[in-house]
């Protein structure tokens, strides 16, 4: 399988969500809403996260003037254990619901599928949405969050936040033009404080059989995003993407660098989880997009596959990266 | 590039820890904490107490603080700074124990709070009591032989 085109799929609205870290961040105004509560008036972590993810596919219906009932399909996901955070806010709207786990390539998994199936109109319209909450990811991944550890200086801070897009096929500002399903590529790393370094080959494989298929020129895009690679991962891809002669004419970023900022916000090596790229692209990207201060963008979701036990059992870590394309109409 | 190399490469490249920087730190938050303890054997000590109680009691003391820093959550940021310096005295000992405690409660005093206490510690209580135990063997065989 090589580049898929869409010809019919719409991204309608986008909404985010973020913690009180982010909102204070160089991105904090395009932001929809943020909460400085972490545990968003909850009794866990966990249900914290649920909130902030019923909080956003609200705000996107109110957006779209949708109610509930009106959506054909719901795909998302997020980091926890058998995805419980986008499940128990699934709960309590009545759409069909289609559960992913694609670590923090989440997002872009959820629009690919939500497009073939908007295109293909068995729905006409779906929500895609990806969440991530620095706390509980913590408490599953790494260390009670009270733990004195210290971090290192290449690890990356999973963003608190959450993004959905409405995916549709009639027209609209914003098209889904294309999209890479991802390999899943693993290149020997196994520390997983370095995930930038685990993740930079799956990013940098997704976009070099983007531009061999298509023979486009990166030069004709305004924005070609990872999604948490972090510094220390995007300069490593910089560094893969020169050896390999592909000029990516300065287009390249990352939402893991511009969601902190370095000086002022203690994050080491960057911003990380699925909420990363789900809340840049639906208001930082989706918005200049809107304000056609860019025309055409690609977004990467990078997802590291590991699990705190294949990091124990000193596994290397396998990656995937999504990529897709949009386009103001 | 194959995968040896890369992982050279990305080794080569990361940014290390500050060692030096760190471990300064460590040694003067490390001896503060010592400090205390010591003045806090002393307290007790100009208090009537015993040499012995009141050295056990500021350990005590120092276990308290450092549970009580955790629960009202700035040990982490302290310890940020001081790293070894608080995490390798019985302080970080305390907060091994008291932050997954914490954490846990969400899941209840059972399976929470009673399974998950020990999940940072564990490792140290258990490898602690077998390495007493190979000491005491080794101690009673070299009595042994002295008698």
């Amino acid at each position: 399988m090589g580049v898929i085109y869409f010809n019919n799929v719409y991204i309608a609205k986008a909404a985010s969500v973020v913690g009180k870290l982010e909102n204070e961040g160089p991105l904090g105004e395009y932001f929809d809403l943020f909460e400085t509560d972490p545990y968003f008036s909850q009794d866990s972590w966990e249900q914290a996260e649920s909130e902030m993810v019923q909080r956003v596919i609200n705000l996107l219906l109110s957006k779209s003037k949708l109610k509930a009932k009106d959506i054909g399909l719901l795909l998302g996901g997020d980091l926890l254990n058998q995805c419980t955070a986008t499940a128990f806010a699934a709960q309590s709207l009545p759409i069909p619901y289609l559960g992913l786990y694609g670590a923090c390539s989440t997002i872009a998994e959820g629009i690919i599928i939500g497009g073939m199936f908007t295109e293909s109109f068995k729905v006409n319209n779906a929500v895609a949405v990806a969440s991530s909450h620095f706390c509980s990811s913590e408490r599953q991944f790494r260390f009670p969050l009270e733990y004195g550890s210290l971090r290192a200086p290449v690890s990356q801070n999973t963003v608190t936040g959450a993004g959905a897009f409405l995916l549709q096929n009639t027209p609209a500002e914003v098209k889904l033009s294309s999209a890479v399903i991802g390999k899943v590529k693993e290149n020997g790393i196994t520390d997983a404080n370095n995930m930038g370094a685990a993740m930079a080959n799956a990013a940098v494989d997704t976009i070099l059989r983007f531009f061999d298929e298509t023979k486009e020129n990166p030069c004709d895009y305004d924005i070609i995003s990872t999604g948490d690679l972090g510094r220390e991962g995007s300069e490593i891809a910089a560094e893969l993407f020169a050896k390999c002669g592909l000029d990516l004419c300065g287009r390249l970023t990352d939402c893991g660098m511009l969601i902190y900022d370095y000086e002022k916000q203690d994050v080491n090596s960057g911003g990380s989880g699925c909420g990363c790229l789900a809340c840049v692209s639906a208001s930082l990207y989706f918005d200049k997009l809107l304000r056609r201060e860019v025309k055409k963008i690609l977004l990467i979701g990078t997802g590291a596959l590991l699990s705190p036990k294949t990091v124990l059992q000193k596994l290397p870590i396998p990656s995937v990266a999504h990529l897709i394309g949009l386009e103001r109409v | 590039m194959n995968k040896q190399e890369y992982v050279k490469y990305v080794e080569d490249r990361e940014k290390k820890s500050p060692v030096i920087k760190n471990s300064i730190l460590a040694f003067v938050s490390g001896g503060l904490v010592c400090v205390m303890g010591r003045g806090f054997a002393d307290l007790y000590k100009s208090a009537g107490m015993g040499e012995k109680p009141s050295v056990v009691l500021a350990s005590v003391t120092l276990v308290f603080l450092a549970g009580l820093f955790t629960g009202i959550g700035c040990f982490d940021k302290v310890s940020k700074f001081c790293g070894a310096g608080l995490l390798v005295p019985i302080t970080g000992f305390s907060n091994a124990v008291g932050a997954p405690a914490i954490e846990a409660r969400s899941e209840g005093f059972i399976m929470g709070v009673g399974a998950e206490i020990f999940k940072i510690a564990g490792p140290v209580i258990l490898y602690g009591n077998l390495t007493a135990v190979a000491y005491g063997i080794i101690y009673y065989i070299c009595k042994c032989f002295e008698g």
